[in-house]
């Protein structure tokens, strides 16, 4: 008798049921505390502790983890990857609203502006001893680690990208240019020179175009200057820096005495250029020659010479702390070792990551290290060298979308035929439009 | 016309009849059950449609007002300032162009397409499940391997058409330089992914049309082009709308073609040349500026608002011409 209306009443509910069950199952996943944390005992030192390591790509931590885990037995290290933007879109997203994010997290250099701006949402690691760190850095790549006031310490920089010129012999010994890396090094000390040079290479009349493209020269030379896109009060100067300006110019001549393949660089005809030989030269951090040996050129086809304008760096990560995690002190020493000298020489030797502590640039698994791919180029020196010389510069928090404006604008002269004069305006007025 | 297939939506449920008088309770509860629980079955739909739906729309309104940036803890209420801006930036116009240009390049060679290949189908062939199979291949690969694989194809220095240019003496084309040739470019893109797809909706509508039309259009010595155009395209206009409508829709959101034919780049080239506006929402985006992307994102709905708007009127005034 009373069942039917029992069941119609489950009935009616159920999909209701369903769909509250549903939202809680969205909502509450992240802020579940990890167990044992809600105890809270810090003192305890055998509280099993779970760290979370997010990552863009395989760091080559693995190894590292369980060094860690012998000091430190009652720390469980969890490591998550995702794609290279995905990675950083989603820190901004668990940042701005306070959940989600891992323990230590990697912020690229491209990145890293956007985080200092916001020191607030991630542990002062000097709380935790690392300031003492200091002396061992390279000064630029400690400064990229500190918040936009200085006043505290957000992150531990791990590898740098040290800039060198990457050429090809081949084409070099078909114009009549030296192609031994230390004499291509020594005919650009400046890129003034650099061009003149391009202008010997076009009129010896090859089929190959003498580089890519103006775009990462032009960033290079602005990451040379003393000041960038931006002042230190966060305004953007392009318009106004004579620096720019002559960048600017010297890349607008390397495009007028076509100097430029007129590539792209990342697009499927740059990409086969390396192989195919469009282009003799191009601007090549550390990262780029695993770029290059990906596109199977041939052994030796390229080689590495220094870069024009005396040192550079593209790139290289830093590891931060989100404020959200419950185990800052576990985190900062996470941090502080896979930052150490052991570890950077350990991830030189893996992962060929270039260490950012000048001390190990005299050690000879760097100092001599040579690359057989690149026709046995010292690649630990000449990185190092200009990782070395780089001297520091304020980095303003959106200096990546400046440059691409800028770039466009270089991109216009030389694709589109538009003014140079008036591309300059347009991409300055771009630059400016950028908060 | 007495020919239409009858609308489903006239027959009613068969009524129980009326039985005997039961207890006024019962009664009760069953009129509550008849009268209510088909909003509760309809209710999880909508409850997550509020949730990831209505709520997503109007919290984007809100913050569009707004000077918003992610990471920013204070958010600046500005009105209807982001508009003001937004309407006199001449890169959103620039990316309406483009997305225009690209969805009317894309969208009238696939219909015309669409509707040849729907008309080939509808006849008996040999094989035919094979072909319309395959029809649908080019819509399940991934967006991703179809643009990498046509970024190849339009590659300015080796790829496969400027390959046979040169080779008939011809100069290759830059296809990512000028603004004509990108929007081909991406239309292609487009075209290949989704022509299959909408060719299989129009030649199940087509299915539906009574052979006894044909036969006579036969009869009366139409060709087939002519049946086409008489009897196939009248009878099946609600199709052809909706088919419309879903790919113009689709045309407002072309976001991954542009994006990896540049190589990721977020302007869409360097001048901007093909740039669309989901590309253009998201290199603002990509800025942290939510206050602006929130407002460029409002007006991509308006423009398809109005444009499922005019479909509305255009297709009820067909409807209207059909009864």
């Amino acid at each position: 008798m009373s069942h039917p209306p029992r069941r119609r009443a489950a009935r009616l509910l159920a999909p209701l049921i369903a769909a509250s069950l549903l939202a809680a199952a969205c909502g509450g996943g992240e802020n579940t505390p990890a167990p044992g944390a809600a105890s809270g005992g810090a003192a305890a030192p055998a509280e099993p502790v779970k760290l979370t390591v997010a990552l863009f790509s395989d760091f080559h931590y693995g190894p590292l983890y369980e060094e860690f885990k012998k000091t430190h037995p009652n720390v469980e290290i969890t490591e998550r990857r995702a794609q290279f933007n995905d990675h950083h879109n989603n820190l901004v997203t668990q940042v701005a609203t306070g959940a989600g994010a891992a323990d230590v997290v990697a912020v690229e250099g491209g990145f890293i502006a956007t985080f200092r701006e916001v020191a607030d949402k991630f542990h002062n690691l000097g709380d935790y001893g690392l300031s003492s760190r200091q002396s061992e850095y390279l000064d630029w790549k400690w400064q990229l680690g500190l918040s936009k006031d200085g006043s505290q310490l957000i992150g531990l920089g791990t590898d740098v990208g040290g800039l060198a010129m990457c050429y090809r012999p081949d084409l070099f010994k078909e114009a009549g240019l030296p192609t031994d890396r230390d004499e291509v090094g020594a005919l650009w000390p400046t890129w003034e020179q650099y061009v003149e040079t391009g202008k010997k290479f076009v009129a010896a009349g090859g089929k190959a175009a003498f580089t890519d493209g103006p775009g990462e020269h032009f960033r290079a030379m602005v990451e040379q200057a003393p000041v960038g896109f931006y002042d230190t009060s966060d305004k953007v100067v392009v318009g106004t820096n004579p620096d720019v300006r002559k960048a600017w110019d010297i890349s607008v001549s390397m495009i007028q005495n076509k100097l430029s393949g007129k590539l792209v660089a990342f697009t499927p005809e740059w990409t086969t250029g390396i192989a195919k030989g469009t282009f003799a030269t191009m601007v090549c951090p550390a990262w780029k020659t695993g770029v290059i040996k990906d596109q199977k050129p041939g052994e030796g086809t390229w080689d590495i010479a220094a870069v024009p304008g005396g040192g550079g760096n593209q790139g290289g990560t830093h590891l931060l702390a989100p404020k959200q995690g419950k185990h800052p002190k576990e985190a900062a020493e996470l941090i502080n070792f896979l930052t150490s000298k052991e570890s950077q020489l350990t991830l030189w030797k893996d992962a060929s990551a270039l260490p950012s502590l000048p001390a190990l640039y005299e050690d000879p698994a760097v100092a001599t290290f040579v690359n057989p791919y690149f026709g046995d180029a010292p690649i630990g020196k000449i990185f190092t060298d200009a990782a070395k010389a780089l001297k520091p510069q304020y980095t303003g928090p959106k200096s990546g979308d400046v440059n691409v404006a800028m770039g466009n604008g270089l991109g216009r002269i030389e694709l589109q035929g538009q003014d140079p004069e008036e591309s300059w305006k347009q991409a300055v007025a771009d630059s400016e439009k950028i908060k | 016309m007495a020919t239409r297939a009858p609308e489903r939506a006239d027959a009613a449920p068969p009524r129980r009849p009326a039985g005997k008088r039961r207890p006024t309770g019962r009664h009760w509860r069953h009129a509550v059950d008849v009268k209510a629980s088909p909003y509760a079955y309809v209710a999880p739909f909508f409850l997550l449609f509020c949730a990831f739906g209505l709520f997503p729309i109007g919290y984007t309104l809100w913050v569009s007002l707004h000077e918003w940036t992610l990471l920013d803890d204070e958010h600046t209420f500005l009105g209807l300032e982001n508009f003001r801006v937004l309407l006199t930036d001449s890169y959103f116009w620039n990316a309406t162009y483009n997305t225009l240009s690209i969805g009317i390049l894309s969208m009238v060679p696939q219909l015309l397409l669409a509707l040849w290949l729907a008309h080939l189908l509808n006849r008996p062939l040999r094989a035919q499940n094979f072909f319309r199979i395959t029809l649908l291949l080019p819509n399940v690969t991934s967006v991703v391997a179809v643009v990498v694989i046509f970024s190849q194809i339009f590659g300015r220095d080796f790829g496969l058409i400027n390959w046979v240019i040169t080779s008939f003496g011809g100069e290759g084309i830059a296809w990512r330089d000028a603004s004509l040739s990108s929007h081909l470019a991406i239309s292609t893109m487009i075209m290949w992914r989704w022509t299959g797809y909408n060719a299989l909706i129009l030649l199940a509508a087509m299915q539906a049309v009574p052979r006894e039309l044909y036969e006579a259009a036969t009869i009366d010595g139409a060709s087939s082009f002519t049946q086409l155009r008489k009897v196939t395209v009248p009878m099946i206009r609600p199709t052809i709308a909706f088919v419309v409508i879903t790919s113009t829709i689709g045309s407002m959101q072309i976001f991954a073609e542009p994006l990896l034919f540049g190589a990721y780049t977020l302007t869409g080239g360097q001048d901007r040349q093909y740039q669309t506006l989901s590309l253009f929402f998201y290199e603002n985006y990509m800025r942290l500026d939510f206050g602006y992307s929130s407002a460029i994102s409002w007006m991509i709905f308006v423009f398809i608002l109005i444009i499922a708007g005019v479909n509305y009127l255009l297709t009820s005034r067909m409807k209207g011409n059909l009864r």
